[in-house]
C-alpha cells in the first residue's frame, strides 16, 4: 500500500530560502536546493518550495532554482507562491517542478486547473485551499471569500487537481495539531490525496492527520528549527503502525 | 553509454537525463528519429497522457523509429507515461506505440492519482528490479497498464489492488514508477537498466 508522506514546506524568496515573522524582517537561511538535499537524506518523502514574495523579479531566482531542484534532487518536489496564471504554472513544470501548487487563482481563473491538468496531467497539479472556520481565504488568510472549503475541493478535483494541499489559517503556527475537522471533511468529499498543513507539532499530530484521511502532512517550523527531528518523527510514526519509508 | 532520451515537447527531462548520468550514462534529448533508433538504449519518459505523448512522438516520426528499434530487438525503457505507451488502446483516449499488447486503463482505487512511495513485489527473474524486492518507489499516476499477457508483468505494487509497476519483455522494458523521483532505489533501477540494454 502506498506510505503516508512526511513533507518539509521551505519558504524560498529570491531563489534563497528565508525565516521571517509575517512576510517581515526576512532572515537568509541558505540555498534552497542544499536544504532540500539534507532533508531528502533525513529521509523526507517530498518537497514544497513556497515563494513568499512571488513577485515579478523573484521569478528570475525561482525558475534557475527549480532547475537546478530539478537535476539535483532524487525527490519529488512541488513549487508554489505566487502561480496567477496558466503561464506561471506552466513555467515551473517546464522548468521541472514534478508538481505546481495553484492557489488563489485557481478560484480567480476558471480554467486554469483545467489547462495545467491537460498539458501535464492531473497528478502534476496541486489546488491549496487556505480556510478559516470552513471558509475558503486568500491573501494569507486576510480576505475570506464567501465559499465553503469542502466545496471548493470538490470543484478544484472536478477542474483537474490531482491533489490537495489543505491548510488550516486557524491552526498554522500554533503547534497545537493540524485543524482535524476540515482535513477530514475535505479528505472524506473527495477522491483524491490530501495533505494537511497548519499546526503539526509532534507525531501525533501527523497521526491524527493520517486517521481522518490525509495521504501527507506538511511540516515547517518544526523542523527548520531541528531537521534532525523529521526522521525521529518518521520513526515515531512507524512505530505507531503507521505505513512509512524508512 | 549513450542514451537516446525522445523528446515529444511535453515535460521536462532535466531530473531524468541528470539521474541517467549519475547511472553512468551519456544521455541526450532527442526528436531525431536516426539517432531515437540508433542509440544503444532509448528511453521514453513523461507525464500527461497517452495520446499527446504518442502524438508528440508521431510528429517527428520518432514513433517509427522506436518500433524498428522494437522490431530489431534494440533495447527501450519507457518510465510512467512512457511505459504506458508501450502498450495499445488507452481509457484516455488515443493509442500506444502497441509494442506490447494490452490496454492502459483508468486506476480503481479509492485515491486517484496514486500518489507517492510504494512497495514493490518483484518477481524473480526481473533484470531492471533485480535485489529491489520489497524497496520503495515513488508513483504519481492515474492510469495503468493492464498487459494481455501476465508473463510480462516483472513487479506489482499494492493500491486498493494489483497495480503493475514494471514490465520486462525481451529488449522492451517499462517502469511505472518514477526512478529518477526514487531517490537510492532508483538510481539502482537505472543503473540496472543500464546494465540491461548492453545485453538486452
Amino acid at each position: 500500500m502506498v506510505k503516508k508522506r512526511v513533507i518539509p514546506c521551505l519558504d524560498v524568496a529570491g531563489g534563497r530560502v528565508v525565516k521571517g515573522v509575517r512576510f517581515e524582517n526576512l532572515r537568509d537561511m541558505g540555498d534552497p536546493v542544499e536544504l532540500a538535499t539534507r532533508y531528502s537524506e533525513l529521509g523526507a518523502d517530498e518537497l514544497v518550495f513556497l515563494d513568499i514574495t512571488a513577485t515579478l523579479e523573484s521569478r528570475g531566482p525561482l525558475l534557475e532554482l527549480v532547475d537546478r531542484a530539478a537535476a539535483e534532487l532524487t525527490i519529488p518536489f512541488t513549487v508554489g507562491g505566487g502561480v496567477r496564471t496558466v503561464d506561471d504554472g506552466l513555467g515551473l513544470l517546464r522548468a521541472g517542478a514534478d508538481k505546481v501548487a495553484v492557489n488563489r487563482a485557481a478560484l480567480d481563473e476558471p480554467g486554469l486547473l483545467t489547462r495545467l491538468a491537460e498539458a501535464f496531467g492531473s497528478q502534476a497539479v496541486v489546488c491549496a485551499v487556505d480556510a478559516r472556520g470552513g471558509e475558503v481565504v486568500t491573501h494569507a488568510g486576510r480576505r475570506p471569500r464567501g465559499i465553503d472549503a469542502v466545496a471548493w475541493a470538490q470543484e478544484a478535483v472536478e477542474q483537474g487537481a490531482g491533489e490537495l494541499l489543505v491548510t488550516s489559517i486557524d491552526a498554522d503556527g500554533t503547534r497545537d495539531g493540524y485543524d482535524l475537522e476540515l482535513t477530514g471533511a475535505i479528505a472524506d468529499a473527495v477522491g483524491v490525496p490530501v495533505i494537511a498543513s497548519g499546526g503539526a507539532g509532534c507525531a501525533r499530530h501527523l497521526a491524527e492527520a493520517f486517521a481522518v484521511g490525509a495521504e501527507a502532512a506538511l511540516l515547517a517550523s518544526i523542523v527548520h528549527e531541528d531537521p534532525e527531528r523529521l526522521p525521529v518523527l518518521k520513526r515515531e510514526l512507524k512505530e505507531d503502525g503507521w505505513p512509512i519509508r524508512t | 553509454m549513450r542514451v537516446a532520451v525522445a523528446d515529444y515537447g511535453a515535460g521536462n527531462l532535466r531530473s531524468l537525463c541528470a539521474a541517467l548520468v549519475r547511472a553512468g550514462a551519456e544521455p541526450f534529448v532527442t526528436t531525431d528519429p536516426v539517432e531515437a533508433r540508433e542509440a544503444p538504449l532509448a528511453v521514453v519518459a513523461g507525464v500527461g497522457h497517452v495520446a499527446s505523448a504518442a502524438a508528440g512522438l508521431a510528429r517527428t516520426g520518432v514513433d517509427e523509429a522506436l518500433r524498428e528499434r522494437a522490431a530489431a530487438g534494440r533495447p527501450v525503457l519507457g518510465i510512467c507515461v512512457g511505459m504506458q505507451l508501450l502498450f495499445e488502446q488507452s481509457d484516455e483516449g488515443g493509442a500506444g506505440l502497441g509494442l506490447l499488447r494490452g490496454r492502459v486503463r483508468r486506476l480503481e482505487a479509492t485515491r486517484v492519482p496514486h500518489m507517492g512511495w510504494n512497495t514493490l513485489a518483484v518477481r524473480p527473474g526481473s533484470r531492471i528490479l533485480a535485489g529491489l524486492e520489497g524497496a520503495d518507489v515513488y508513483f504519481a499516476h492515474s492510469y495503468a497498464v493492464r498487459p494481455d499477457d501476465p508473463g510480462v508483468t516483472v513487479a506489482e505494487v499494492d493500491h486498493d489492488g494489483p497495480v503493475v509497476a514494471a514490465v520486462e519483455s525481451g529488449a522492451l522494458a517499462g517502469v511505472q514508477f518514477h526512478p529518477e523521483r526514487s531517490g537510492p532505489t532508483g538510481a539502482q533501477v537505472l543503473a540496472n537498466a543500464v546494465r540491461w540494454s548492453r545485453s538486452a
